[in-house]
């Protein structure tokens, strides 16, 4: 079933339309990625959906239609972690994963014990500004609060941008880990098309704001356009 | 020129009654501070919503209510207003360039003021605050009760404040949809109701100050005009941004200007308030942001 339904969203800023149309599933427990170039629309596509950009057409989120107003897709069990992560940088580590859980009312401490499993990095810094962190510590701090909201689906905007390799790879052990342990889907925009692919079940290759091709992992490795464009072999 | 006679008695007394205007100009200060913070706005409304609700006060006493019983009354009226007036007068203009919110405000100010003449004409009155104005024995310096009483409220005022913004979950949204609310509403906070929620408190700290100065000035619609001048010296003093300089700010601010009025002796009651301001500009050259003005620390 799917948790997740775009029918022909669009998007704009101002006068310039981001989106023409896009169409998109994804299922319970699934990863999905979206490809493209800089500018296909990637970035508005998350930002459609959790409201941070205005939208018109459907989108549809365990079965009901979501609100455009991004405090409540929060509420309704989306995470959402943006482009430059979005941590609070003048609070302290603590306080960001506080924030995270802002709409559930949980024991903190055990809830924060779950992220520091994942990220036993998070807690050595828990009381530091978040600001000062470096961009691992930070992209960490930014799926950490993630966590902290039990999200149903968590939209990552590229997890691997300027992040050295043995982080990035880090980065999506953990994301397997929440998907397989905790049941999240995930739907992840990357850069980095050969990782997305690897760890995504199906993905979607966005061009000037529209889908052109979809597919599973697999026959998206072997579709030749999207070999040359973006795997660069 | 004269020069005063000097003795330390008297200077702990002038120190006393320095502390006890900053603590005043501290509290509406920090009002200030709270909503510059959450909306980049300069509330030119902030004295005259405090006047307001100081009339409001003298009003229920006048109908015999005793000070201690008025007091939480006109702090939930006070809390109502704000928010009432950041939900209708500011909302509508919250997209509106800075320069329009603040013209916004200062409509809203003489709007207050002419409501309170109105209401409750112009002449001054005599209002009964809770604290008697004899002296005691502190030391071996005489300070009045009121003093103390008004710095001791003071201080209760803003401890539970801070305590409310580092502890609660309320407090901590309010901090982070100041600092950045596009990622507060991405964690599900509803910004627009924090901002009208700093309004909501600075109107209660303006009402604490109203309610604490007016028995030390008499009650007349435009008794913190002037108080509002210094007070936005003080959080500019302390750096726009920071609850703790508005606080170290004002306390500076009043100690600084009363010692000035008392000592330099061509300064007197009349160059007391350019002299502080000389010195604010002085401290701004050496340190544009203020005293506690933030000073981002960030790694990319």
């Amino acid at each position: 079933m799917s948790l997740l339904e775009l029918h022909g969203v669009e998007a704009r800023y101002g006068p310039v339309k981001a989106l023409h149309g896009v169409s998109l599933q994804v299922a319970d427990g699934e990863m999905v990625a979206v490809l493209g170039a800089n500018g296909a629309g990637k970035t508005t596509t998350l930002r459609a959906i959790s409201g941070t950009v205005r939208r018109s057409g459907e989108v549809v989120f365990a079965g009901k239609k979501l609100s455009r107003r991004p405090d409540s897709t929060a509420r309704a069990g989306i995470a959402h972690v943006p482009e430059g992560r979005g941590t609070f940088g003048e609070l302290s580590v603590w306080e960001n994963l506080r924030l995270g859980a802002y709409t559930r009312r949980v024991n903190l401490k055990q809830e924060a014990q779950r992220v520091y499993k994942f990220f036993p990095r998070l807690e050595e810094r828990r009381d530091q500004q978040a600001g000062t962190l470096s961009g691992g510590e930070q992209q960490m701090l930014a799926l950490g609060r993630a966590m902290m909201a039990r999200p149903k689906l968590l939209l990552l905007d590229e997890p691997s941008l300027g992040l050295a390799p043995i982080v990035v790879g880090q980065i999506f052990a953990v994301l397997e880990r929440m998907k397989s342990d905790e049941g999240i889907s995930v739907l992840v925009v990357e850069q980095n098309a050969s990782l997305a692919l690897a760890h995504a079940a199906r993905a979607y290759v966005l061009e000037v704001g529209n889908v052109v091709v979809e597919g599973t992992s697999d026959e998206l490795r072997a579709n030749e356009a999207v070999r040359k464009s973006y795997l660069g072999y | 020129m004269v020069v005063a006679a000097f003795t330390w008695t008297e200077f702990a007394q002038q120190l006393a009654a320095g502390i006890r205007e900053g603590a005043i100009y501290a509290g509406l200060a920090l009002a200030i501070v709270i909503i510059y913070r959450s909306t980049r706005v300069i509330n030119f409304a902030q004295g005259e919503m405090a006047t307001f609700t100081t009339f409001i006060a003298w009003s229920l006493m006048n109908h015999g209510l005793s000070f201690w019983t008025a007091f939480p009354i006109v702090l939930a009226i006070a809390f109502t207003g704000g928010v009432a007036i950041e939900r209708i007068v500011i909302r509508p203009v919250e997209d509106a360039p800075v320069l329009t919110i603040v013209i916004v405000t200062l409509g809203l100010a003489l709007l207050l003021n002419g409501l309170t003449s109105v209401i409750w004409g112009g002449a001054n009155r005599q209002f009964h605050g809770p604290f008697s104005t004899r002296t005691i024995d502190v030391a071996g310096v005489p300070v009045s009760v009121q003093d103390i009483g008004i710095v001791l409220v003071s201080i209760g005022l803003v401890a539970v404040l801070a305590l409310f913004f580092r502890f609660t979950k309320v407090g901590l949204a309010l901090r982070a949809a100041a600092v950045n609310p596009d990622s507060s509403r991405l964690v599900g906070i509803r910004v627009g109701w924090t901002f009208a929620l700093g309004w909501g408190i600075a109107a209660v700290l303006g009402a604490v100050a109203g309610m604490m100065i007016a028995p030390v000035v008499f009650l007349d619609p435009n008794m913190m005009q002037t108080i509002l001048l210094y007070a936005f010296a003080a959080a500019v003093l302390g750096g726009l941004d920071s609850p703790l300089g508005a606080v170290v700010g004002g306390i500076l601010l009043g100690v600084t200007i009363t010692l000035l009025g008392r000592y330099v002796g061509f300064l007197g009651s009349t160059l007391k308030l350019p002299a502080a301001l000389m010195l604010i500009f002085i401290v701004l050259l050496v340190r544009p942001s203020g005293l506690f003005g933030r000073v981002a620390v960030r790694r990319v």
